[in-house]
């Protein structure tokens, strides 16, 4: 024991002298390494096996990937998503204003219909629209006048539109309510205050904070809708998936058409995402440090990086 | 003159410099089965400074939340510039008024909260200019340039463009301050503005109030701070339990109070 202690304070470097520079070991992390190795371990043979594997019939997919009615499809696919999720945000924001007033009638309006938007297969939805000329052969709106022959009024587009619009702004008001609740109270008091509007606080004051919240989980809905749009193809609406079927259904190539169409929803979502950041980044203002934009870390990586003398870092 | 055309003319003739700023008669406010205010008889002159005190839960910020009708009064009546809060009277009459009046009447009174509440996504400039262009209708050039010379009091011009988070507390009270008198007030309303500040910036933004009272602005000031009601205040009014207790001269109810509740608060804050 004693001569334990003995060589353990023998071992001990005297402090250095104030003043005197010492050398900087920083911490190694060989299981990083190892773990890091692995994974582009198995990149690598995922690739090869999917690059190499004649079956998957790349100069097929290189063929469909421009080709003119795969192109009208994700265009179709593209237009359908935006106009969705204008409807589903606008009724959103519509049903999340519902959902917090006053009038008791107004707030079970709004929330009987997120329960029922919500509780029912968004395929079935469809399939309801679609058929709605079965219910409802002719629409009047119960307005003199009108008189609709639902046939032609519901179209499969038509019926794409409310199946994924109306479904999108039960989901929309939920996180535009959860927006809403997350600003502070006394915002709403101060402009109340100051002599605004209900309607002008919720426009200039609420929304504009809520968009904080917001935004983060629209983006998310809207590469969700992106992809919910294929379901259409059960309408025969030709968006990207049904233009890649009616191919395939005629080449008899379905794997290479499959992956076409999965290229394109890839690339779209991936510039979707991009947008997001941009558009979270406009609606931080003013509440926190913004983060760096890809541009921007690249520059400050540069920076850094460039005055380092050899030996600075390890 | 028609009977419509003189109600609709009540809003500047009603300004009759007979009138107290702010009368209240036996004014009751509950919060469920709370009741915070239990008959509250107040009088606030033109011009006139007045600072409320009192134990937390007195009422006291109860009561000036009543005067812009941010709550409601449940009982007794409450008059600003001779109107009674939150409604009209027609003849007999009391008629509630209509959202679009109550926003109006409410820009006419200015308030300022003890935790700011700026608009956290608009720059100083633009909380200062939001609310005389929405809710007055003001034109830009205008409001900007009434906006900048506020904050040429407050002592805050460089900061027209900062965000509300780059400021320290007192600046954004100051900032707040400027918003509320950039609607041109007939009356501003301060609850606890100086409560939620570190002690070494509360001077800046009293002293802004400072400056404020001797121009002449009717102020009620919701505050703990009581070398600033010595000083500042015209007169001082004593809360508790939902009642005024004692009110008279600053330098009466401070120094030589009259009520044992008053002179209990007094020994605890002193």
């Amino acid at each position: 024991m004693t001569a334990d202690l003995r060589r353990s304070s023998e071992g001990l470097s005297p402090s250095p002298a104030p003043g005197e520079d010492l050398t900087v070991v920083p911490k190694r992390h060989p299981g990083r390494w190892v773990a890091a190795a692995v994974v582009v371990l198995i990149g690598v043979a995922l690739l090869r096996s999917v690059v190499g594997n004649e079956r998957f019939q790349w100069d097929v997919v290189n063929l469909y990937l421009r080709d003119v009615s795969v192109a009208q499809g994700l265009w179709l696919t593209i237009w359908l998503t935006a106009v969705c999720m204008v409807v589903g945000v606008v009724l959103g924001i519509v049903l999340a204003v519902m959902r917090i007033s006053a009038n008791p009638v107004i707030r079970s309006g709004a929330f009987g219909y997120v329960s029922f938007f919500r509780g029912t297969p968004l395929l079935v939805q469809l399939l309801f629209w679609y058929n709605l000329a079965a219910l409802y052969p002719v629409i009047t709106l119960g307005l003199p006048g009108i008189h609709l022959d639902a046939n032609q009024l519901i179209t499969p587009l038509t019926a794409a539109i409310l199946g994924l619009g109306l479904n999108e702004a039960a989901y929309m008001s939920e996180i535009v309510r959860a927006g809403i609740i997350s600003v502070d109270h006394g915002q709403q008091e101060a402009a109340g205050a100051l002599g605004l509007t209900r309607s002008q606080t919720m426009r200039r004051v609420i929304l504009p904070q809520a968009m904080r919240v917001i935004i983060p989980p629209t983006g998310n809905e809207t590469i969700g809708m992106l992809k919910m749009t294929s379901l259409v193809s059960v309408l025969a609406v030709p968006d990207l998936l049904y233009s890649a079927q009616i191919i395939y259904n005629r080449t008899f190539q379905p794997i290479p058409l499959l992956i076409v169409a999965s290229i394109w929803y890839l690339v779209v979502t991936t510039l979707l995402t991009i947008g997001q950041f941009y558009v979270e980044r406009h609606f931080a203002r003013g509440n926190k440090v913004l983060p760096p934009t890809p541009l921007q870390r690249l520059r400050a990586l540069l920076a850094t990086h460039t005055p380092l003398a050899k030996g600075d870092l390890s | 003159m028609t009977e419509s055309t003189s109600t609709r003319l009540t809003a500047a003739s009603h300004e009759s410099q007979n009138d107290p700023m702010v009368r209240a008669e036996q004014v009751r406010k509950s919060f469920g089965r709370l009741e915070v205010l239990k008959g509250v008889d107040l009088t606030i002159g033109r011009g006139e400074v007045v600072c409320m005190v009192g134990p937390s839960g007195s009422g006291k910020s109860t009561f000036l939340r009543c005067i812009n009708h941010l709550e409601r009064v449940d009982g007794g009546r409450l008059w600003v510039d001779g109107q009674v809060v939150g409604y009209e009277q027609r003849g007999n009459k009391l008629h509630e008024l209509a959202d679009k009046e109550i926003c109006k009447r409410r820009g006419q009174i200015g308030m300022v909260f003890q935790h700011f509440n700026l608009f956290p996504h608009m720059t100083v400039l633009e909380n200062l200019i939001e609310a005389p262009r929405l809710a007055l209708k003001q034109p830009k050039a205008d409001v900007t340039l009434r906006a900048l010379s506020l904050l040429e009091q407050v002592g805050l011009a460089d900061k027209r463009s900062a965000y509300p988070r780059h400021l320290s507390g007192g600046q954004q009270q100051r900032v707040a301050i400027a918003r509320a008198l950039c609607m041109q007030p007939k009356l501003m309303l301060f609850d606890e503005p100086t409560s939620a500040l570190d002690p070494e910036l509360v001077g800046d933004v009293l002293a802004v109030m400072r400056d404020l009272a001797s121009s002449g602005m009717t102020m009620a000031v919701v505050t703990h701070e009581m070398s600033f009601a010595r000083e500042v205040a015209d007169r001082v009014v004593f809360f508790d339990a939902g009642q005024v207790v004692e009110e008279g001269p600053a330098s009466q109810v401070i120094n030589d109070p009259q009520h044992e509740r008053t002179r209990a608060f007094l020994r605890a804050v002193r």
